[in-house]
Parts: C-alpha cells; structure tokens; sequence
C-alpha cells in the first residue's frame, strides 16, 4: 500500500521503499483521495527480555545453549537415565545451584528493567488532538501524534520539531543521556510550521529508523488551502531524539516520527559484538584436551571391564550376581550405557565451578579497575569506568597499542599560539607589550612594511570570528550550574587580565576545542563574537562596534574534507564565503600565488607540534551565490544520497578562494604522555600513532612523546616521498617498500635477540600517511597486492613505532585490524576519545575510551575508560598484568586439581574390576569444587600480586615475561598436568600401599574401602591447598582466612558428614569414617609424608627458579633502598635495569 | 554475585555497564581503602635456597628416626600367616573345596596343623583374608539397605531397590538383604594349641571388639520386636546363601545377634581392595608372663563353609599382633625413611647450589 502510494507521489524513477509517510496531527492531506493510516509500532519501549509466562523457558534455553551448561546438562541427564555410579545429585545439584541463580540474577535484572520501562511507558505526555490537549500516557502515543514538551522534560520518542516557545524558532536540548555529552544542542523547526500547528496539515517523508543517531534525512510537504504543496528539508537539526532532554526552552510542539523500539535510542542500545580473550580461547583448547583424556579414560575404563569380565568366575561370581534386567539387557547397549557411567564418574575433571570462578573473578575482579583512585581524575571528577569484565587478563597481553594523537597524546586543551596572515607572523606576546596585544614578532621578509595591511588584518579576524559553530553559553541563564564545565571547556579563561571584564563570564560551546581556541584567539585581538540570533552573527570589533552579519549556510566539517565553510551577508550586501581548513585541503582551492608566503610559516609550525589551519576567504556574486543557495537547498532536500550531493555542491563552492593566513595552535601533551610511551615501549609494547593530523605535527608529538627518539631512523611512506621526478608514484612505492624492507627485516638481527635490539641497535620509526596507505591497501588492479601488503606489515611489524597520518576513522580500524590478522595474531589495544576513534576502538582486541572533551562516544563504544592517557601505564602494567597472572594460574590450577581429584578414581578402577565404583563419597565429589577447594584459589585470583604494583610500574620489562599468553601455552599446561598426574599417582598408590594391610588402627579393626577413599581425598584436599598457599606472594588476611578456613571446614564438614545417620541417605556410607580415620596414627602418617611428598618437587622449583623471577626483584628492592638519586624516570637506571633484567628474561 | 558474572556475557553492554562501573565511579571519587586500593598488608614470603634449606634438613631430621622407628615396630609385630583354601591335593581343605555344595546339612570340617616358630606376646588379633573378592564391585558395594540394618520396620518388610537380586526371597523380603550380606563369610575357625603332650587345648577367641563401635551401637540395630528377634524377623526370609535366618547368628548373646552381630557388622564394612582382611576373633593376653600364643604347634579347625574357588578366590587366616600404628606394614617406615632422605640429600645439593650461586651473585645469569 505504502510503496503504491510512493510509487503515485514519486513517480516511476524513484524507488523507495526505505520511507515512510507520517501525516502530522493524523490528518487527511488534500493530495491523497484515500486516508489509510500507516501502521507503525506504538510507543512501548521494552527492553525486558522476558514476560512472567515466557522466563522459565526462554530463560533455561538461553542459559542451555551455552556449550558448558549443555554439557553439564547432558551429564545430568546421563545420570538420571542411566544406571551411574554416583547419584544425579551430585552434577545435577552444582548446575541447578548456577542455573537458579543466574536465573534469579537476570530475572530481577528483568523486572528491574520492567520497571524502568514501565515507568518510561506510563509517563504522562501532552499530546494535541483536534486543538484540545489531551493526557495520554507514554506508550499510547502512535507515530503522526503532535505532543507538546515541557522545559527539563524528556522527549518521549523521536520528534520533528514544529514549533517553539522561543522567538527564533530554535530549541535547546541536552543529549546526556543518549552519548554523555552535556552541553546543549540547538536545534531548529521546520520553517513556516512556527505558527499554525493546530491547522497544519502536513505530510512527513522520511528514511526508515537506523540507529545512527547524528543522520536523518526526511523532508516535508506542506498543504495550504489546495496550494501547490510546499517542500521543506528535514535534517537531524530538526530531530528530537527520545531520550534527550528539552533545556532553555519552555516548551516545544513536535510530531512523533519514530517511537517506541522504532526511536534511534532504543535502536542504539542493541548489544556491541562480543569480545573473548585469549585466556578463554587458551581455556577452550585445555578443556578440549581434558575432554580428550576423559573419553580415552572412559575408553580404557569400558575396555578394560569386557576384558576382565571375560576371565571364568568375574563377570558373575555367586556372591555378587547381577539383576535381571542387567541379565536381559543387550551386550553392546551395556557396553555404550557403561561407556556413559565411566563418563559420568570422571566427568569431575571438567568442573562446572570453574566456568563459575572464572566468570567470578573477572566480575569481581574489574572492581578494582573503577575503584582504583590512581584513575581518579580531579578535574572530570571521575575514575575509570568498566564497561566489560571480559577483557581484564587482555590488559596484560597487549602487544600492539593504536593511540590517537589529539585528545589522547595530547590534552585537547587548545591555545591559540600564533597567526600568520599574507605571510607575516604575529604571536601574541603578553598584554602589556601593546595596547591591542597583537604585534609582529618576525616577518618572513623583513622587508619594509613589518604588518600586513590593517585591511588584511581585520578581515582575518573577522573570518576567525565568522567561520565557525561556536554558540555563546548564555551565562545570565545557566551560569551557576555549570560554572564547572565552562572552566572546562575553555581553559584559556585562565589569563583573565587580558580578557575584558565582561566577557569573563562568556563561555563558548563548541563541538571542537580548537573552534573555541580560535574565536578566543580574535577575542584577544579585538574582535569578539557575541553570539547567534535568529541567523544573525554579532561581533564585536575593535572599535566595539558591533558588526552584523547574516548567516546564509554553514558547510559543515567533516573528516573527509577537512575543513568547513560559512557563507555569510554584510549589512552592506556582501555576500562572503569564510573557509578555514588544514592546509592540504585548501591549498589547492586557493589562488597559487599566495601559497607559498603561507605554507613556509604552516609549516615550521607544524614542525613546532602546532596545529595549523588555513583561512581563506571568497567574495560571491549574487548570481553565483544564487547559485549556492539552490544547490544546497536541492542537495539537502535528497532523501538518498543526501551526503554525496552536498559534498558536491560544497566542492563545488569551495574553489577559488582567496588565502588570507594561517593560525597555529598549541595542544599541549597530555601529562606524563612521553613517561607513558616510554614505560609501555619498555614492556615491549609496539606503540602506533593513527591521528587524522598532519604528519609534521603528528611527528613533533611523537618526538615529544619519546616515541621517535634522537637516535631513531625515519622511513617515510608519505605523498611526499613518492614523489619524484620522472617515476609513477606506483613504482615508486614499490621501491621504497622494498628498501625499507630490506632495511627493517632482512638486515635485521635474528628473532631470537630481537628483545634486546630496542636498545642495542638501529631503531626504525615508520611513518605512513592516509593517502599512501590507501594506495598500499586498495591498489587492487596490481598483481603484487598481496606482496604490497605484506612487505608494508613486515616494516611496521619491526619498527619500534610506527606513525600513521592523514586518517580516516575507516582507516585506522583498516590498520588495526590489518595486524589484528597479521602472523601470530598479536594482541592490539586501540586508545582514543574522540567520534573518530571508534571504529578502531570496536575494532581492537581492546578498546580504551578517554574521558576527553571530544563527546562520550569514544567512552561509550570502549571497553575501559580512564580519564588520562597516563592512567594507561597502570593499567597495562599493572592491573593487566596482574589479572592476567591471577586467571592464568586460576585456569591452570582448576585443571591441575580436577586431574589430580579423578586421577585416583580412575586408577581404583583397576582394582574393583573397572565397575565404575566411586573412590570417593558423593558427598566429596560435589564439595570438592563448590566448598572445599574453590575460595582459596578465588581469594588468590582477586588478590594476589606476585610482583608490587609499584615494581611492575617501575619495571616496564617485567610486562614482557608475560607476554604471547605465557602462562597458558603448552609448556606451563603440561607442566601443570605432569604435576596433577604425578600428585594422583601419589595419593593413590600411597595409600594403596598401606591398605595392602587394612588393619589400620590400633585395636585391630580394619578399614574399608571409604576409608580409603576419605583417606585419598583428606590429602588430596591438603595438598591442592597448600600447593596454592606455597603458589601464594601475596598473603593477605583474607588469604589467610580462606585457605586455612577451606581446610578448617573441610575437616569440621567431615566430622559433621561423617557424624549423623542422615535420614534421606540411602546409605550411610561415611558414618564415623572421618573420625576412625584420625584415630588411626597410621591415616596420619601417611597423610603427612604424602602430602610432603607431592609438595616437594612444587617447593624445589619455586627454589630453583628463584635466581631468575624473584632475584630480579630483590636487587630492585636493594637498589631503590640504596638511594638512587632519582629512583623514577630517570633514562639512565632504567636503561641499566632493562639490560639486567633481559639476560634474565630471554634466557 | 556469582551469576551475575557468571552470566555478564550475555547481558547488553548497557546494562552491564550500568552494573559495574557508572554508578560506582560518576562523581565520586573512589574510596581510599587499603581493600579497593588494593594494598592490604600482606605477607609476602619469598622462598629462597636461604630458607627452605634448614626446612629441608628439619624434616629430613625428623622423618629419618620416625620411619626408623616405624620400620622397627612394623617388624616387631608378629604374623602369621596361612591359606587354607585347598587348592593343591595335598591340602587338608582339599576335599572340602572340591566337594562343596551349598544344600548340605553335614558341613565338612578340615583342620590345618601350623607351628608358631615364636611366641605372641600382648593380644593376638585373628584375620581371615580372602584374596580375589571384589568387595569393592560397584554393584556389590551398593547392595545392601542400611535403613533395614538400622532397624527401620518398613525397610525390614520392603528393602530398598539396590538389594537387587538378593531383595525377595518368592514374595517374603530378605533380610539382611542385598549381596553384601548374603555373601557374609560364613567358615568357623576354632584354633587349638597342641602342646608337648600332643592335648590340644582350645585358645579363647573373644569375638567381642572386633567392629567398630559406632558400627555396632549405632549404624546397626534390630528392628524393635520386644526383645524376641524371632518374633520381630518373622516376616522375612533368610538370604538365599545362609544357612540359618539373621536371628540365629549367635543364640547364645542376644548382644551379638541379629544385626549387630560383629560379625555381620565386620562383613558388612566393604573392603577397599580385592584382596584384603577382616578381623575375626581376638586373642586376649592371659595375665603373667606368659605369652598369648607360646611357640609351639597348633590347630586350625576349619569349618568349610565358603566356597572360593568357583572365582579363583583365596582364603587365609592370619594371626598378628597389633602395635600402636596398627598391624604389619613395612610401608610407612620406607616411606618415611625416603622422603626423609630426599629431603636431606636435596638440603645438599640446594646448600651447594646456594654455596655456588653466592658466589656468582654479581654475575645474575644462573643458567636455567
């Protein structure tokens, strides 16, 4: 139906059918015969999952179809069917205990949601109907209905603005809760709806719901009294998002577009992709293994009970005959239903508690990230966030760091340094070297005439004041409240004395710091902007009269063509077009001659680490403006494509200008930036810078940031350099990559000494631009792509930094996961905070947000946030470090238990005819890893620090002995299964050993085969504890507590177990077994020296590895004791550590 | 707690997000506690050569006398040991394991002549060993009604499902029943000593003592029946492998039968390993010096009631004298004695390892 209608209203050309109509106030408009109101959903936001009838079973098959409580499931349901050895109580009790309280968790998580949406659903709206005001609740409002908001009110779903209580026909609104950002957004009615919203009678065409929350494209018709129908455009400045909040503004009338699930807020909040470390890819493949040894042991078990049972006399003997129905039953269906026992009573070396310890200790663990005051950022008043537990021992693994240039390595905090203007320098100095504070301190030529013309100069500035979104914060109103932020924004309110007392107050918002930095650049000289009425700029000149100039468009900024435009009236009728840009985008849109006195000064500031940005300005005929003007409108008319249009008109326009100077200025390093660097270089890190900035700028950062160094050979890749007379640009690339292939990687030194080549060698620093990489990448008509690509990764791969410019935000996740892939998938980091880093934030094993002032997408898309890129430091080295240690020896230790806990179980088999007999009782086997065992190693995997957190901050190298997934390769899992076997093999055969006489105790009496078995498990219990105690650097009281406390309940349970004729046991196995036990002096002494005995071989390699790990750390310790004048961030002792500490490493 | 992480994957990143972090961090600056910080006072031991060495001397110390003395009492405790299975023709039980049947009225009785080559001193424990029973079988270990042995009425008449085939005797429930208790070891050894006279005297069996006590005071009971165990077991039928019902194990001490008969009890505490020993009467120490058992010959008379050899079982009787660590076993003492060597020859070597390392410290590169 709809599609027909579109089909009438479009004719054939177009095709569609991604629209929708949406008649405003759901009236009939005169152009359609027929009214049929659109379907649309209602306003019903739900975000619960589940409903009181659904959440038994949507609930216990969501948590099912995870491969780990499917298995336990299976295993269950093995027990309950087949006749097994140990009762289904025993798996089914620790799955049920994690199902029902998963369950309870994300079933209160649910009504918590459910009220949260209930409240958001029955929320009482205004919404005019027929010229009443009506009160409807939230969820009642249908797409076409024209609500009216209220001041501070919330918008309830996507609404076009119509009209405004203000006289500007604009709106103010906060987006806080949609991305973080507080600052308020304007936006704009539709114009000629203003008045008459009770009589509009009005049709809406817009795209259909996509979540991207800054794009909307939509236009609207509009019918007066069978007038031709107007057209008006519909911009993402027309739309109220659902979930914003009206500020400024008494109240608005809007029309619903999209709402409820339908509402860009509620299309945003779909989940991101799952991230999964390698610890869990390490855990995958262990637990392949162990399902590998538990089907061969089940094997060996089946085989071995036929073999036996066909020896005369052992099948049946006449004091143990079978049932039956075991008579009846057929040989090979036994054989499988045996098979299956052997499973079930092995099937405890692939606890279920471990997927619970882990997920445990990640969750509880990621506390100690937010909770960490070191994060805590006294400026922003925040610490760091945690928005995954997931990725906590990811931290400690990373190889490759991406990091943004603005906002990240540096503060962001922009200062207007310098101008230039027709090539004559003007820095401002102090305010009291001149009256107007605007002064030449060298002109490039020295010549006669020391300062442009006053003409120039004025007309500079005034494109300063023009050319930008800035919005005056109107301080009467909301100054109180947000003082904080205004502080924030612009930092350079600071050097009060310069600024006039009135206009102290003045905060500017902007989207871009360097927009604020540049307009209060033109306020220091003498031109002040006053603000934007109704399409009106004021500036307040030198003479303090004030100017006016009519806004007629802005030509936004975007990424790709790295500048922006305003085209705007004088009073005297001239219509003007300011453009400012980096320099690249605007030389060639400028006349040429005037280049090269600019690009000399844009240039040596760029080397001085400045930003730059190019002025031009361009006068416009009335024709040609014209011209412009319909160009625009037509291209922001476009329903599809609308991005592609505009940017032709605006290259279109953007031509010809007249260059009239550059401005430089200063982003200041973040704190501690090169201290970071070096300490993250130093741990063997590989830092990559991916800024969308100029690559002079980009590398006067980087020398600042220690990242190149004194020493350091550059190898260029950039425009520049492929440029050379008389060769393509395609052979020339193809020259240089293999040059500097041959220089990084075949003239490089063998792999093996590569650790030590940072210091001891040639250092190589690669620098790439955005241009260039696109031709590496994308140059798809050559036959040697794949080589191209290849040889570019290898030279990054043995740079110690590697520096990319003149970004894309697509391209930098292009690079990111261009070595994500690469050989040996090296674990990558990506670092940034603005819009522009997330793609490689998503894109990256890790995604760091930085709480910085370009907006909370970055925070929002990343997996950590932290306020300061100096907080990285600690957390790589530190908290990553540790928690990838902790669940490293969590997940090794959780194997290594479970083999040494069914090991003696399965060898009993070879001495009760492989009859599936428990060694152990049922009450054991389900305690052992809920109670018995699993504190003390939870207690260690949240606590415990091998090396201080200030060694591992101090000592970047130590973050190398960890790297490449150390401890969970092969090696460190065989040693830990080699250590489980061996420690089975004792406990079994030692108390084998004694049984070969059961008479034990000191009367004469004889124990029995539950004897034996309490008698395996007291010092299985013992050994594996005190195995973790002697793993244990860090022994707080809490591990204190737990560990002597587990073995403490362990002995008291026993008691207790072994104390009571339980009513509901069928038998009473373990009646007074534990405390026989202890009466036999025998049961103690084999207890002690097999116990001794399995920690022996633990306690001589904790001893004779001690020269490697632990010596490190005591000459560290004596070294800072001793007085090192300056014990941190000194090159030279950290230079002297690093070289100690590697002969001990690589060795 | 533990769900919520266990199941934080699936959750939505804003929800997650919500729970972890916001809330906690938004303007509030984070508690400055040791806990949070994570610098609660620790001890931090560091295992050095320096200070597990006098460990490793220590217990060396220790463990070589303790196994030293374990070794010596194991070996002072007198054994003795003899099978009387009749396997070999030569065998005086040969005739009664050849010829055994289970409905005979007339049991066979075979006696075994041994000599003590030394005498027993303190109190003499008899075993009976049985060699290739698996009292350790999963379906054997499983078949038995501990609710019926406690006591229980219901049980008594209707037995639990795992006595299975030994639960019904025709529709009258057995009881005791299950394998374990059909299966109960049934010969009666009666030990004479036969002295220069060529009398033979009977030696005393005590039969009192030999299950625990728990076992029997406890875990077992009758079913109530006013003290008349015929009357309280007259509606269930003896296992199909006894000779005479539950109520007549012992008649003459109304303390030791039924249930709590310690024989039954002993037979009932299922054996870990297939060859094993269960205490069978206890040899008290007469007063005086004379020895319980003086050196000399004696008599074994057997009444063969338990056949073996259909599963290539072996049976022995053992008389032991008991120490404080229990009875005869060479293990302990061995392995005391290892470990206790280990460690002290490892205290060696670490001293020397240390020694050199000492030595060698500025250097820093102990290959590894």
């Amino acid at each position: 139906m709809l599609r027909r209608r579109l089909n009438r209203w479009f004719g054939g050309e177009d095709r569609r059918v991604g629209s929708r109509t949406i008649y405003v106030g759901h009236r009939p408009c005169p152009a359609n015969e027929v009214f049929i109101p659109p379907k649309f959903c209602d306003n019903r936001i739900v975000s619960s999952k589940y409903t009181v009838w659904n959440f038994l079973p949507k609930n216990l098959f969501e948590q099912f179809r995870r491969i780990a409580n499917f298995y336990f499931l299976i295993i269950f349901l093995v027990q309950v069917i087949v006749d097994t050895p140990t009762s289904p109580v025993t798996s089914g009790l620790p799955l049920f205990f994690v199902i029902t309280v998963t369950a309870i968790k994300q079933g209160y998580e649910d009504w918590l949601r459910h009220k949260a949406d209930n409240e958001v659903n029955k929320y009482r709206v205004t919404v005019l109907e027929d010229g009443r005001r009506i009160q409807k609740e939230s969820e009642k409002i249908k797409v076409g209905d024209v609500l009216e908001v209220e001041e501070d009110e919330t918008f309830p779903c996507d609404l076009i603005l119509l009209q405004s209580s203000r006289d500007d026909g604009t709106c103010f609104v906060t987006t806080a809760s949609l991305d973080g950002e507080s600052n308020h957004k304007t936006h704009y009615t539709v114009p000629d709806t203003e008045r008459d919203v009770e009589s509009l009678n009005a049709t809406i065409e817009c795209e259909q719901p996509q979540p991207d929350l800054y794009k909307f494209v939509g236009r609207m018709h509009i019918y007066k009294n069978n007038e031709e129908p107007s057209l008006r455009s519909l911009g993402p400045e027309n739309l109220l998002l659902k979930g914003a909040t009206l500020k400024n503004t008494q109240s608005i009338c809007g029309v619903a577009v999209y709402t409820g699930m339908e509402t860009k807020m509620a299309l945003n909040y779909q989940g991101k992709s799952q991230k999964r470390s390698v610890v869990e890819k390490s855990i995958n493949a262990f637990l392949l293994v162990y399902l590998c040894i538990l089907v061969s042991k089940a094997l060996v078990c089946t085989t071995l009970k036929y073999v036996w049972q066909s020896k005369p006399g052992q099948d049946e003997p006449w004091y143990n005959e079978k049932t039956l129905k075991e008579k009846e039953t057929n040989l090979y269906l036994n054989m499988f239903t045996d098979f299956l026992s052997f499973m079930v009573l092995f099937n405890f070396i692939i606890p279920v508690s471990m997927y619970v310890t882990v997920e445990m200790q990640k969750f509880l663990g990621s506390f100690f990230i937010s909770w960490d005051k070191d994060f805590f950022d006294s400026e922003i008043e925040e610490g760091a966030l945690v928005n995954t537990s997931d990725l906590n021992e990811e931290l400690g693994q990373v190889e490759y760091v991406f990091t943004d240039k603005t906002g990240t390595l540096t503060q962001n905090n922009m200062e207007f340094i310098e101008c230039c203007i027709d090539g004559h320098q003007y820095k401002y100095r102090d305010a009291s070297s001149e009256v107007d504070g605007f002064c030449v301190t060298d002109g490039p030529m020295n010549t006669v005439q020391q300062k442009a013309g006053r003409e120039r100069e004025e007309l500079f500035l005034r494109a300063l004041c023009l050319c930008h979104t800035v919005q005056v914060k109107e301080s009467t109103e909301q100054g109180q409240g947000q003082d904080g932020r205004i502080d924030q924004v612009d930092g350079l309110m600071v050097d009060g004395q310069v600024v006039p007392p009135l206009q102290e107050q003045r905060g500017f918002i902007a989207s871009s710091p360097d927009e604020i930095a540049l307009v209060q650049g033109a306020m220091r000289y003498g031109f002040t902007f006053l603000g934007l009425e109704s399409k009106t700029m004021k500036i307040l000149n030198r003479a303090n009269d004030v100017e006016m100039y009519e806004l007629l468009h802005v030509l936004n900024f975007d990424p790709v063509r790295r500048r922006m435009s305003v085209i705007v009236r004088s009073i005297s009728g001239e219509t003007l077009l300011f453009c400012k840009g980096a320099d690249s985008s605007i030389f060639p849109r400028v006349k040429q001659e005037e280049v090269e006195k600019i690009r000399m000064h844009v240039e040596r500031n760029a080397t001085d680490g400045y930003r730059t940005l190019c002025v031009a300005y361009k006068h416009l005929t009335a024709e040609e403006y014209d011209q412009v003007d319909s160009g625009l409108r037509e291209a922001r008319l476009a329903l599809q494509d609308r991005e592609e249009k505009l940017m032709a008109v605006y290259n279109q326009v953007e031509t010809g200008m007249n260059l009239i100077g550059a401005t430089a200025v200063e982003d200041r390093l973040q704190e501690e930036a090169a201290e970071t660097m070096e300490a993250l270089q130093g741990a063997g890190i590989k830092v990559w810078v991916l800024t969308g900035d100029k690559m002079e700028t980009a590398k006067s950062t980087c020398y600042a940031c220690r990242l190149f160094k004194r020493n350091t050979e550059l190898l260029e890749l950039t425009v520049r350099t492929l440029e050379s007379p008389g060769k393509r640009r395609e052979d020339r690339l193809h020259d240089l990559l293999l040059e500097y292939h041959k220089k990084t990687v075949q003239d490089a030194p063998p792999a093996k000494t590569r650790v030590a080549r940072n210091w001891s060698s040639q250092d190589y620093g690669f620098i790439v631009d955005g241009a260039t990489l696109s031709m590496v990448l994308n140059s798809s008509s050559e036959n040697n792509l794949h080589d191209y690509k290849d040889l570019f990764l290898q030279i990054c791969q043995n740079c110690t930094s590697v520096l990319c410019c003149r970004m894309a935000p697509l391209q930098k996740a292009q690079i990111v996961k261009m070595v994500k892939n690469s050989k040996g998938s090296p674990i990558t980091l990506s670092i940034g905070d603005g819009a522009n880093d997330v793609s490689m934030i998503l894109e990256a094993h890790v995604g760091i947000g930085i709480k910085g002032k370009e907006g909370r997408q970055a925070v929002r898309n990343s997996d950590y946030a932290i306020p300061k890129l100096k907080h990285l430091k600690k957390l790589l080295l530190g908290h990553g470090h540790l928690y990838y240690v902790r669940i490293a020896h969590l997940v090794q230790y959780f194997f290594y238990k479970n083999l040494c806990f069914i090991l003696p179980q399965f060898l009993y088999q070879f001495f009760c005819g492989c009859s599936q007999q428990p060694l152990y009782d049922a009450a054991y086997l389900t305690m052992y890893n809920i109670c018995f065992t699993s504190m003390p190693i939870l207690a260690y995997s949240l606590f415990e620090q091998h090396i201080s957190i200030e060694m591992l901050l101090e000592n970047a190298t130590l973050y190398r002995q960890i790297g490449k997934n150390a401890m969970l390769r092969w090696g460190p899992f065989l040693y830990w299964t080699l250590l489980g076997v061996f420690h089975g093999l004792v406990f079994f055969f030692g108390v084998w050993f004694l049984f070969s006489n059961p008479a034990l105790q000191d009367n004469g009496q004889a124990f029995g085969n539950w004897s034996y078995g309490t008698i395996v498990f007291t010092i299985l219990v013992f050994t594996v504890t005190l195995k973790l105690a002697l793993d244990t650097r860090h022994w707080t009281w809490i591990n204190h507590f737990v560990i002597w406390g587990s073995l403490a309940f362990y002995v008291f349970f026993s008691f207790f177990w072994g104390g009571v004729i339980w009513p509901f046991l069928r038998q009473q196995r373990l009646y007074f077994v534990f405390a026989n036990m202890l009466s036999s002096v025998s049961a103690w002494l084999v207890i002690i020296v097999l116990i001794l005995l399995s920690l022996l071989p633990e306690i001589l390699y904790v001893v004779l590895r001690k020269p490697r790990g632990p010596y490190a750390r005591q000459k560290l310790v004596q070294s800072s004791a001793g007085g090192i004048q300056s014990p941190r961030s000194s090159a030279r002792p950290l230079l002297m550590r690093t070289f100690s500490d590697e002969s001990n490493t690589v060795s | 707690m533990m769900a919520s992480s266990y199941n934080a994957k699936e959750e939505d990143g804003h929800h997650s997000g919500a729970s972890s972090g916001t809330g906690l961090s938004k303007n509030k600056k984070p508690d400055n506690t040791a806990f949070k910080q994570q610098r609660l006072p620790a001890w931090q031991p560091i295992l050095t050569a320096g200070s597990v060495l006098p460990a490793f001397f220590v217990i060396g110390l220790i463990f070589i006398p303790i196994g030293i003395g374990l070794y010596v009492t194991s070996n002072n405790i007198k054994e003795f040991e003899i099978d009387y299975t009749g396997v070999s023709s030569d065998s005086p039980c040969y005739n009664c394991a050849k010829n055994f049947t289970w409905n005979t009225t007339e049991p066979c009785v075979c006696t075994v002549n041994f000599t003590l080559l030394q005498p027993f001193e303190s109190n003499v424990f008899m075993y009976y060993g049985l060699s290739n029973f698996y009292q350790n079988h999963r379906r054997y270990v499983k078949s038995r009604d501990d609710r019926q042995l406690n006591g229980d009425l219901s049980a008594l008449t209707d037995p639990s499902k795992e006595c299975e085939p030994y639960r019904k005797s025709g529709d009258v429930s057995i009881a005791p029943c299950g394998a374990i208790a059909n299966s109960l070891f049934n010969d009666t050894l009666v030990l004479y000593y036969v002295d220069s006279n060529n009398s033979k005297i009977e030696v005393p069996l005590v039969k009192k003592g030999i299950a625990w006590w728990t076992d029997k005071h406890v875990k077992f009971r009758n079913p109530a029946g006013n003290g008349n165990l015929t009357l309280a077991f007259r509606d269930t039928a003896k296992p199909v492998n006894w000779a005479k019902p539950v109520y007549e194990l012992d008649p003459s001490d109304p303390d030791n039968n039924g249930f709590i008969n310690e024989d039954f009890i002993v037979w009932m505490r299922t054996a870990a390993l297939p060859t094993f020993r269960k205490l069978y009467r206890i040899i008290q120490k007469k007063s005086g010096t004379t020895p319980t058992l003086p050196n000399g010959n004696y008599m074994l008379n057997i009444t063969y009631n338990y056949p073996v050899l259909s599963f290539d079982g072996r049976k022995r009787m053992i008389l032991s004298t008991i120490s404080w660590m229990g009875g005869k076993n060479p293990f302990l003492g061995i392995a005391y004695i290892t470990v206790g060597s280990i460690c002290f020859f490892l205290g060696v070597v670490l001293l020397i390892i240390h020694h050199k390392y000492d030595n060698r410290n500025t250097s820093a590169d102990i290959p590894s």
